[in-house]
């Protein structure tokens, strides 16, 4: 399997935040979700592979290609969904369409309007009376417009409500249906991946805290909730995470096998989702530092 | 062809989908050379990862329950009733081993056993 994107050791460093020596590849022909708390450096990346943010250190490949700020043709195959309005306000969306058209070699007039119309836009509104919702359905057509090979997208979830968002993920997986096709998105709302998503890349603190298939998670997090009498010191060692409470503890571990044989008689073993296991991480990490 | 999953059951999607299949196939609902949907058009009509339903028709595969063919598809097998059922009992078996270990463990001697199967199986035929 081929990775579209490839990071290699990127570093960054912005006054307190920094990314540090981040590898990991994003796989062809499928979804990936980026996630992690505010602040772990998702938009950083996402604008570092768009060539709008430089790294101190390292390189991205896409495609196949090492990008770099003089050569932005691969951006033609990319249709780019971000996670704040870069519109000019005062256009409508018409006006602004015909501005984003030559830009791209494979603009699709018949996809645009079709997407237009799905997303009830109207094409004589002006962008800035469009709610946060419309904004990003308007994004959204644009990204998908112009026959990209692939999608990354901040946030695009965000501000839409649910009724959009289960058709969303319809359309993500319709672009999937050509294995050659793939894409990137970050979220901190996990029920979305927790449905479509292939790959998850979490990222913390300005680090890789794993890069998975979403299918192979089950086997290696268990999430525990017991007494509280049987935490000693060696067992809270084995957590990655451990929210104590007057009635009990619930905590988090990533040797699955190992935990269901210490636990599996003595205190209540589930699957975590993927939102109970970014808490649990960032919540560690927190107490530990 | 229905498939329907609960997200509510407990019983990993991949395995919903490995069972609802291959109750079709056993009882003839899907005859051999039936063409299956693939696997991205699975995953759309159902919502859920294309890896999911990837290692759904692997393990459908690894049963000998559907055949794939690259740049085809997936299809229902040739094997006959008589074949698939031998498989079935096989994996039982390896089941039932894995029973006979644990109940070894615990010093629970053959007859104590034969009657936990028995009670056991009472309860849910009844």
């Amino acid at each position: 399997m081929n990775d579209v994107i490839q990071l290699n050791q990127i570093s960054k460093k912005y006054g307190h935040f920094s990314l540090c020596e981040l590898t990991f590849g994003i796989k062809e022909g499928y979804i990936t979700g980026l996630i992690g708390p505010n602040g772990a450096g998702k938009t950083t990346l996402i604008k570092m592979m768009m060539g709008m943010v430089q790294p101190d250190q390292g390189n991205i490949e896409i495609f196949g290609k090492e990008t770099s700020i003089k050569n932005a043709k691969y951006k033609d195959r990319i249709g780019y969904v971000s996670d704040e309005n870069y519109f000019y306000e005062q256009l409508t969306i018409d006006q602004m369409s015909k501005m984003i058209a030559p830009f791209y070699s494979q603009w699709d007039k018949e996809t645009y309007r079709k997407y237009i119309e799905m997303f009830k836009l109207s094409p004589r509104k002006k962008i800035k009376e469009l709610s946060k919702g419309m904004k990003m359905k308007y994004s959204l057509a644009i990204a998908l417009s112009h026959g990209a090979d692939l999608l990354i997208m901040d946030e695009p979830t965000a501000g839409l409500d649910p009724i959009f968002r289960r058709e969303l993920l319809d359309l993500l997986s319709e672009h999937i249906q050509d294995e050659k096709k793939s894409i990137l998105f970050s979220t901190h709302n996990t029920t979305d991946l927790d449905r479509i998503a292939d790959y998850i890349v979490f990222v913390n603190e300005g680090r890789l805290v794993f890069n998975e298939m979403k299918e192979s998670l089950p086997n290696k997090y268990m999430l525990v909730k017991g007494n509280k009498e049987l935490l000693d010191r060696d067992v809270r060692k084995w957590f990655i995470g451990l929210r104590e409470t007057e009635v009990g503890f619930e905590g988090l571990l990533n040797n699955r096998s190992e935990g269901e044989r210490f636990f599996r008689d003595h205190a209540i073993c589930e699957t975590p989702t993927l939102e109970e296991i970014m808490y649990f991480t960032v919540k560690g990490n927190a107490l530990y530092v | 062809m229905n498939i329907l999953i609960s997200n509510t059951s407990g019983e990993p999607i991949y395995a919903q989908i490995v069972s609802q299949i291959r109750q079709m196939i056993l009882q003839g609902e899907l005859v051999s050379g039936t063409p299956l949907p693939s696997i991205r058009l699975l995953a759309k009509e159902l919502q859920i990862s294309v890896i999911t339903t990837k290692r759904a028709y692997e393990e459908l595969e690894r049963e000998g329950l559907i055949n794939s063919i690259v740049g085809k598809g997936s299809f229902v097998s040739g094997a006959d009733q008589e074949f698939i059922r031998e498989q079935r009992i096989r994996i039982m078996e390896n089941k039932m081993k894995e029973i006979i270990d644990e109940s070894k463990m615990l010093g629970i001697d053959f007859a104590e056993f034969s009657e936990m199967l028995k009670l056991l199986y009472e309860e849910e035929t009844e």
